[in-house]
């Protein structure tokens, strides 16, 4: 039986796309411009990981 | 043992708040799709304005004579809201209703605000658009739609609420991302519905909350009339209503000169429930990004085109004006809208595989639902079974 991951493996992914997530939101409203692209590159982040490991075989 | 039913309890949330709102939320996602590019749609029917390059010369159009033309397109209407846009500073639109307080618009009409050209007829309740934008926004059902809809929003983050602990119990064993795609159908699409709510827990948790707000605009404005500027109002009450003809021009500078740096984002007429029977109310908003989100009210007595009340709207409508923007997606761009409209995406693979996973597996017990069954006879007779070896 395999053992059972302690809270940071199981949280520490959730909880970084979780800020990535909530800063890119933020990002776009606080600043044009700058504040955009940073919105795209960081709510691109858990698209992309969702993406990656749910389309791949 | 305390364990299993606090476990119980969040996996039966989970299940009945997303069984409740989990249709309602696939027709949110589904006509919130083209919703996201309402503005680009727009365009490509014809239905925004290009303004031609123009030399400037003097003054600028008269905001009255743009009212005076737009009120003779439309006989027997009134003008209720003079509106402004934020992008396309030469542009000022006119909204018209049966009534100045009518709840329905009855046209909008654009004009170039340089030369008072007519410019646009935007048209109101037809289309592929509108049917769309209805039943997103109340299903055809007015207030209460509304509300329902907003009802759901709340499920649905109980929803989240729930699945988010439920994904910590069934993730205890596996690494991040792990989709199980080789022992069975229902095995795989458990990991994707994981995965994939997870990763979209926050933007989702944000549209979902910030919907919810929105469908309460009409309660919030309701208040905000009610007290502040009922209050703002109070001294006037008792003037006669208004006589001879009170102007949008000096009203709309009057505004102006009171917030330089600001511009209007619509002004309500005399009569609307925005505005004083008297009372002219501006409401300007900021040059920033954030501030071009919210909104200044002030109150200009129409007959005199004297500013009389600016007061800033209390935290309630500022946190329903913010809500728009996190809600709609429309505030970074079309990259935004794009990734937008993947998360939306993302968001109906969750829901569908929900139901998936539920119509499978709803003639099972919740142990076996949730695997314990095997882990609970292992350490039931640990003895037994090291004594059978």
């Amino acid at each position: 039986m395999k053992s059972t991951l302690a809270g940071l493996q199981i949280w520490g992914a959730p909880i970084l796309l979780g800020l990535i997530t909530a800063a890119g939101l933020l990002a776009a409203l606080l600043s044009d411009g700058i504040g955009d692209m940073l919105s795209w590159l960081a709510i691109a982040v858990p698209v992309a990981v969702g993406i990656w490991h749910g389309g791949r075989r | 043992m305390l364990i299993r039913v606090s476990l119980k309890s969040w996996y039966l949330i989970h299940k009945w708040t997303s069984l409740i709102c989990t249709l309602f939320m696939l027709l949110l996602c589904l006509t919130g799709l083209p919703l996201i590019f309402a503005e680009e749609i727009d365009q490509a029917l014809g239905r925004s304005v290009e303004l031609p390059q123009l030399m400037e010369t003097g003054p600028r159009a008269d905001l009255d004579a743009i009212v005076a033309d737009a009120l003779t397109r439309k006989p027997g209407h009134v003008a209720q809201f003079l509106v402004g846009d934020a992008e396309e500073p030469d542009l000022w639109s006119v909204r018209l209703g049966k009534s100045v307080a009518a709840p329905e618009a009855s046209a909008f009409y654009s004009y170039d605000a340089r030369n008072g050209e007519f410019v646009l007829d935007y048209p109101l309740d037809e289309g592929f658009m509108n049917i769309i934008l209805r039943l997103h926004v109340d299903l055809f059902a007015g207030l209460p739609g509304m509300l329902f809809l907003g009802a759901m929003g709340v499920l649905l983050i109980l929803a989240l609420v729930s699945g988010t602990v439920l994904y910590g119990y069934y993730m205890r064993k596996l690494q991040f991302g792990t989709v199980r795609r080789e022992r069975s159908p229902q095995m795989k699409w458990l990991d994707l519905h994981n995965l994939l709510g997870i990763v979209t827990l926050v933007w989702l948790f944000t549209v979902g909350l910030t919907g919810v707000v929105n469908t309460l605009a009409e309660p919030i404005f309701g208040r905000w009339q009610a007290t502040e500027l009922a209050d703002m109002l109070a001294p006037y009450r008792k003037q006669a209503p208004l006589s001879g003809t009170s102007s949008v021009q000096n009203a709309w500078a009057a505004a102006q000169q009171t917030a330089p740096n600001m511009s209007l984002s619509f002004m309500a007429f005399p009569g609307n429930d925005f505005a004083g029977p008297n009372q002219f109310v501006a409401f300007m908003q900021g040059n920033t990004p954030l501030t071009s989100k919210l909104l200044l009210p002030i109150v200009i007595d129409a007959p005199s085109g004297q500013v009389i009340a600016t007061r800033e709207l209390p935290v309630y409508v500022s946190v329903l004006l913010l809500s728009k923007p996190l809600h709609f997606g429309n505030y970074g761009g079309l990259p935004l809208k794009i990734l937008w409209a993947l998360l939306d995406g993302i968001s109906i693979v969750v829901l569908v595989s929900g139901l998936y996973l539920w119509l499978k597996k709803r003639k099972l017990s919740f142990e076996a639902r949730l695997g314990l069954l095997r882990t609970q006879s292992v350490n039931k007779f640990p003895l037994e079974q090291a004594g059978s070896r």
